[in-house]
Parts: structure tokens; sequence; C-alpha cells
């Protein structure tokens, strides 16, 4: 089985050196093909692995080599591919074979295909270390491989200049690949000192020994690490106050957003929630603050996703709203519940942002809903896989949405948190009537592209085939449940619901389905038939907040940048220019003056030379005499 | 009764008056005479040191040192003639060609 995990591990980072060494070179579809092969051979692996983990129960544990031994401190490089690892292999590569794929028809005009290929499988390399790692420091390594790689990727058109933030909210690709590099180095930091927090007092930095001692530990240490881990989380999976990130990521080609900024990168922060859950268990109070955070960074986005009209940045804030379930799951002790819904929303928000990028193919790049329509006439597939999706995101029944956020919802009810309950339910409504919002105004209603000039034609043939598997799954991963629950709790803690929410169990279910429809149906009255904009509404102050994000990034910028960014300029005029340069420049000046006063010295006249000489040796015979009196 | 002292103060002056010729003397072929008395001074000391410790060490570099002066007297007295048929004169003075 070990070389099943070397195949899965190492096929990503060939495929990448393989793209790699094309980067420079024109387009060549050999260099897609076999970036996705080897992907898909990567994936199979994984199966593999998953097949053997289901039927075993057991775990497989390999140490490649040592990799850092000083002292005390042994850091192997050692990968475990148990329940939790192989789920999210599962996912990851699943899901980055079918952006392979379909890149090769989406990058299809872009000179610089190959390029993008070899970032694409980078990626997955460092994700399939961070979800493999049998410790920290390699998980480390892993977060900010694949930091990196969304940075690389963000900018991919890094060439695009930067427009004013009224224009365009993200100023430029590489405007926003720099913002989501920054934040992230700010939550990362938090992570390491959760990292040497645990090093500390363990000793270690191999899951199974922290974990073995953790419950020797003082409560006050826990709790520290469990903060100081949660802020790295934060980062990664952009909640809030880190969240600005995310949306402004958008700049990055279509699959970068669905692979990274939707199904894998982003959940990274879940995850480590749900590796560390030995900590978690032990830390209530963090925990509780997680699953509030988590519902109020759900509400929060699915608020500012009612208004947007932007196609990619509506589908990242229904990202960060279902990357705030998923933390409101992990805080209140459901583990399994939030594996779960990380998977499930995997499948179905890749396939929605895979569709949204065929409807930019197809528009020419415009991203405005306002100025599409209609298009179900031209992109009859892409329709109906952007539908599925969104009925999945919107949790109706039989998808696999509706099994994965309602189990998240019945937990909020079973833990007798009431608050976020209500606040999840009516965030459930928001899910359904944004995403169908979205859909609607795409596909649905009169051709208002046609003013634009734009004629849209649907996508390759191979690029929807390629999607086929997310559809499928978007529509049949919740029937896994039970099947996921039993192989799951092997590992992670069991949660199950109490006889009395057990009882409840099918209003619950209603009510959350209430919404979801009366979403939907709300959707249709308003934008069913067409855009009927409303003046009065979009000028009230609560269209013109959501808007603007809650003027967040506008604080972020006047209150953080350009504060910091004031004091930069004074520290570069006054005391690097002044007092740094002022010293270095004064020494250089010492010895080109005092060159330039001996130079006289050399006069060309051997006799006076010879007399230096003498003056030399005198000087050498003194120090000597004056040592040898000392020493 | 002389001693290695004697010998080596007598190096010592030796030295010392062909260190002096080298500095104040302005003719080439008269430097070259001043280095070869700073030379000498060298070969004494070595003799006399090599003879009181009784090893022969000294003297076979004694012995070096004047195959070395007898072959840079040779080149140098060929260098300095050319130098002298251009010029027309060995002075130190006159002949400052590469000023810094």
């Amino acid at each position: 089985m070990e070389k099943f995990v070397y195949i899965a591990l190492f096929a990503p980072l060939v495929s990448s050196l393989f793209a790699a060494l094309y980067g420079m070179s024109s387009r060549k579809v050999y260099v897609g093909i076999i970036a996705s092969l080897l992907l898909t051979t990567s994936f199979l692996a994984s199966a593999i692995l998953a097949t053997y983990v289901y039927q075993t129960g057991g775990s497989i544990h390999v140490t490649m080599m040592e990799w850092i031994g000083a002292g005390d401190l042994m850091i192997p490089f050692g990968f475990v591919v148990d329940q939790v690892s192989v789920t999210m292999m599962t996912v990851v590569t699943l899901v980055s074979t079918v952006v392979h794929f379909y890149s090769i028809g989406y990058m299809d005009h872009d000179k610089s295909f190959n390029r993008f290929f070899s970032y694409l499988s980078a990626f997955v390399f460092s994700m399939m270390v961070l979800v493999m790692s049998d410790n920290f420091a390699g998980l480390f390594i892993g977060w900010e491989g694949v930091g990196v790689c969304s940075w690389l990727l963000i900018g991919f058109w890094y060439h695009k200049p930067d427009v004013s933030p009224e224009e365009n909210p993200s100023i430029s690709p590489s405007w926003a690949a720099n913002e989501a590099f920054i934040v992230n180095r700010i939550a990362d930091l938090g992570m390491l000192v959760g990292i040497f927090i645990l090093y500390w007092n363990t000793g270690s930095l191999q899951y199974d020994v922290v974990f073995a001692e953790i419950p020797y530990l003082g409560h006050g240490i826990l709790v520290a690490a469990a903060i100081a881990l949660f802020i790295g989380a934060m980062g990664k999976s952009a909640q809030f106050p880190l969240h600005t990130w995310l949306t402004d990521a958008m700049e990055g080609p279509t699959p970068v957003s669905a692979l990274i900024h939707a199904a894998t990168m982003v959940t990274a922060g879940v995850f480590l929630v749900i590796r560390a859950n030995p900590i978690y268990s032990l830390t209530p109070e963090v925990s509780y603050f997680i699953a509030a955070l988590g519902t109020f960074v759900a509400f929060f986005a699915a608020s500012m996703a009612l208004v947007n009209r932007d196609l990619k940045r509506i589908i990242a804030y229904s990202t960060l709203s279902q990357l705030g379930y998923m933390f409101a799951a992990a805080g209140l002790g459901a583990y399994w519940i939030a594996l779960f819904h990380l998977a499930a929303h995997a499948f179905f928000k890749a396939l929605l942002f895979l569709g949204a990028g065929n409807v930019m193919h197809a528009m020419h790049d415009e991203l405005d809903i306002f100025k599409m329509g209609g298009l179900k006439k031209s992109m009859r597939w892409t329709y109906i896989y952007m539908g599925v999706a969104s009925l999945a995101l919107a949790g109706i029944p039989p998808l696999a949405g509706f099994f994965s956020k309602d189990a998240i919802i019945e937990t909020a009810f079973n833990e007798g948190t009431l608050v976020l309950w209500i606040v999840l339910v009516v965030t459930a409504g928001m899910t359904a009537f944004y995403s169908f919002r979205q859909v609607f105004l795409t596909f649905e209603g009169d051709e208002r592209y046609k003013a634009f000039g734009i004629h849209p034609h649907e996508m390759y043939k191979f690029v929807l085939i390629a999607m086929s598997p997310l559809a499928l799954l978007a529509v049949i991963a919740g029937f896994f449940q039970g099947a996921f629950h039993s192989f799951i709790i092997k590992l992670l803690p069991n949660y199950e619901m109490s006889e009395h929410t057990h009882h409840l169990v099918w209003l619950l279910g209603t009510i959350v389905l209430a919404f979801a429809v009366g979403g939907i149906l709300l959707a249709w009255i308003k934008y069913g038939k067409g855009l009927k904009r409303n003046e009065k509404l979009e000028n009230s102050f609560v269209y013109k907040l959501l808007k603007n994000q809650y003027y967040i990034p506008h604080f972020y910028a006047e209150f953080i940048s350009k504060p910091y960014a004031m004091i930069s300029d004074m520290m570069w005029k006054s005391v690097d220019m002044k007092i740094i340069d002022t010293t270095v420049d004064g020494i250089a000046y010492l010895f080109y003056g005092g060159g330039d006063k001996t130079r006289k010295m050399q006069t060309g006249n051997l006799s006076t030379y010879l007399n230096w000489m003498g003056v030399g040796l005198a000087l050498l015979l003194i120090v000597a005499a004056i040592s040898a009196v000392i020493g | 009764m002389i001693g290695l002292n004697h010998y080596l103060i007598l190096s010592g002056l030796l030295f010392a008056i062909g260190l002096v010729g080298v500095v104040r003397r302005k003719n080439l072929l008269m430097l070259f005479f001043a280095t070869e008395v700073m030379l000498n001074a060298a070969n004494v000391a070595f003799a006399a040191v090599s003879h009181y410790y009784g090893d022969l060490t000294g003297q076979m570099f004694a012995f070096f040192i004047i195959a070395v002066a007898a072959s840079e007297v040779a080149v140098g007295l060929g260098l300095l003639i050319v130098l002298y048929k251009k010029h027309g004169s060995l002075d130190l003075d006159g002949l400052s060609t590469m000023k810094g």
C-alpha cells in the first residue's frame, strides 16, 4: 500500500515539474493532457487507499526520510493515511482532476497555458502534503505551499493594470494576489505561535505524540494553543475579520477559483480544526467561539451575496458562508458533520464555479449578471449543471447539500444554541435566494446581453463531460451519509443527535426546507421573468451597506493600509535615508576620500617607495615588539 | 673570545647599513650593492646560528642565498645596462614615469 501513498503524493509534483519544462513555450495541448492524466493517477491511488482504509479500518503510516534532526527535535517527512486524510485526499484529487481537464478547454486561448498547469499541479502537491503530513511541521509546509500557489494563480494575469476600487473592487490581479498573501501571512503567524506552544509543552510535533500529551497539559496552555491555531485557520478559511481576500481572489482564472478558493485550500482551516479535535474538545470556550464566529460569517457573507452583481463574487460569498457552516459544526463538536459538509460542498461548489467559468467563456469575460439573462437557450448544459449545483447549495432534497447542511443546522438545535440555530436557518433561506437570483438572472428572462453585442456559445463538449463527475456527486453524495459516518467515527469523536432532536428531526428539516424553497420562490418572483430594477431599494442605506461589503475593505484601506503606508514613508525618509543610508555612505566616502588623499604617495619614484617600505618595516617591528612585551 | 652575539651584532649592523643604503641612495647600481650587503648580513647570521646549534641546515641555506644573489645580479645587471642605454643615467629621480 505504501507505493500508492507515494503515487498519490508525487504524481502532482511530477506533473508540475513536467509542465514547468514548457513554462516559457507556447501552448502545447499535450502538456495539459499529461498533467491531467497524472492527476487522474493520483486520484486513482487515493481511491485505492480510501478503499483500503474503508475495508481494514486501519491507517497507513509511512516515514519517507528524516528531515530535521537537531538535539531533541526530530521531524521526519512522515505521511499518514487515515480516515480524515484519505477523505481529504480523495476530494482534493477528484476535484483537481476535473479542474485540470476543464482547464484544457477553459485556458484554450491563453498564451501561458503550460505555466498554468505547472502552478495548478504544484498547488495540488502542496495540498496533498498539507493533508497527508503526520506532523505539524509538514502541515505548515503544505500550508505555506498552497499559499504560494494561491498567490501565483490569483495573480496569473499579472499584466493587467490597476484600476480604481470604484471600477473594480479588487483593483487588479496582482493587487488581489498580494492582498491574499499578506492577509494569510498575518494568520500564519498565529498558527506558528500555536505550533510553538505545542512543541514547547509536548516536545514533539508528531500528531500522535502531541495528542497523547494533550490531557496532561494545563488548561491555559490548551486555550492559548487552540486560539493561536484557530487564527491560522481563520486566515486560510477567510473567516471574519480576515475575509476580504477571498472575494478579491476571484481575479484569478475561474478553474483556480473552483479548485483553490472553493473546494480545497479554503477548507484547510476546517481541516486543521478537525485534525486538532483533541485540543478543541478540551477547550469548550474556544470551540463555542468558533461556532459563534462561523455562524456569524455564514450570515454575514450571505447578506453581502444578496445584492452583489458579480457572478464569481456571489459564489465566493457563498463559499465564505458555507465555510462558516463548517466552522459552526466543528465548533459544536460535530467534527464528522463538518468534514462531511466539506466534502459535499467541494463537489457542488466546484461545479458551480466551473459553470460560472463556462458563462464567462461564453460572455467574453463579462461577469455582471445584470448584463446577462436568457442564456438557457444557448447554454443548456451549463444551465443544468449550475441549476443542480445551486439546488444542492440551497439544500433541496435529495441533493448533497440537503443532507450535510441540514445535519449542521440540526446540530445547532441539538446543542441547545437556539440563537445559532435561528441564524443558520435564516441563512439557509438567504443562500437559496442569492443562488437562484444568480441562476435566474443569468439563464432566465430577457436577453440583456444582446445590447452589448455578445454572441454566447456553449462550452466544448469534452469540458462538459469532464464536469459530469462533479454533477453526479453533487446529486448523490448525500446518500453516503450513513456509510461516511460509520467510516469516519473510527478516528473522529462520534456525534449523535439526542433522542429529543431525533424526535423533532422531521419538523426541523421541514422548517429549513421551507426557508430554502421560500428563498427560491422569492428569487423566481423577483427575477424569473427578467430584471426589474428598483431604484428606491438600490439607493437605500442597507443596500448600499451590503453592496460596499459593510465598508470593511474601505475601513481597512483607511485605517490600516494608509497609516501603515504613512509610517513606512516616514521610516523611509527619516530613518532609512537619514540614519542608515548616511552611515553606510559615510563609510564609503571615508575610504574614497582617504584613497584620493594618499594617491599622491604614488610618485613613480622608486626611492620614495623604498622609503615608505622602510617606514612600514619600522612600524611592523614596533608592533611586533609591543605585542612581544604585552603577550 | 668571539661568541654568537658578536656575529649577530655584526649581522645586524651590516643589515642596517644595507637598509640605509636602500633608503638613501639614488643610483640604481648602488641600490644593488646595498641589497647585496643585506643578503650577506643574513648569510652571516645563518652561518653563525648554524655553527652555534651544530646544525648544518643554516649553512646550507646560506649557500642557497649566495646562489640566488648571484643569479639575481646576473639578471639585474643585464636590466640595468638596458635601462642605461635607454635613459643615459641610472638616477632614480629621473626615472619616475609611473605617477599615481
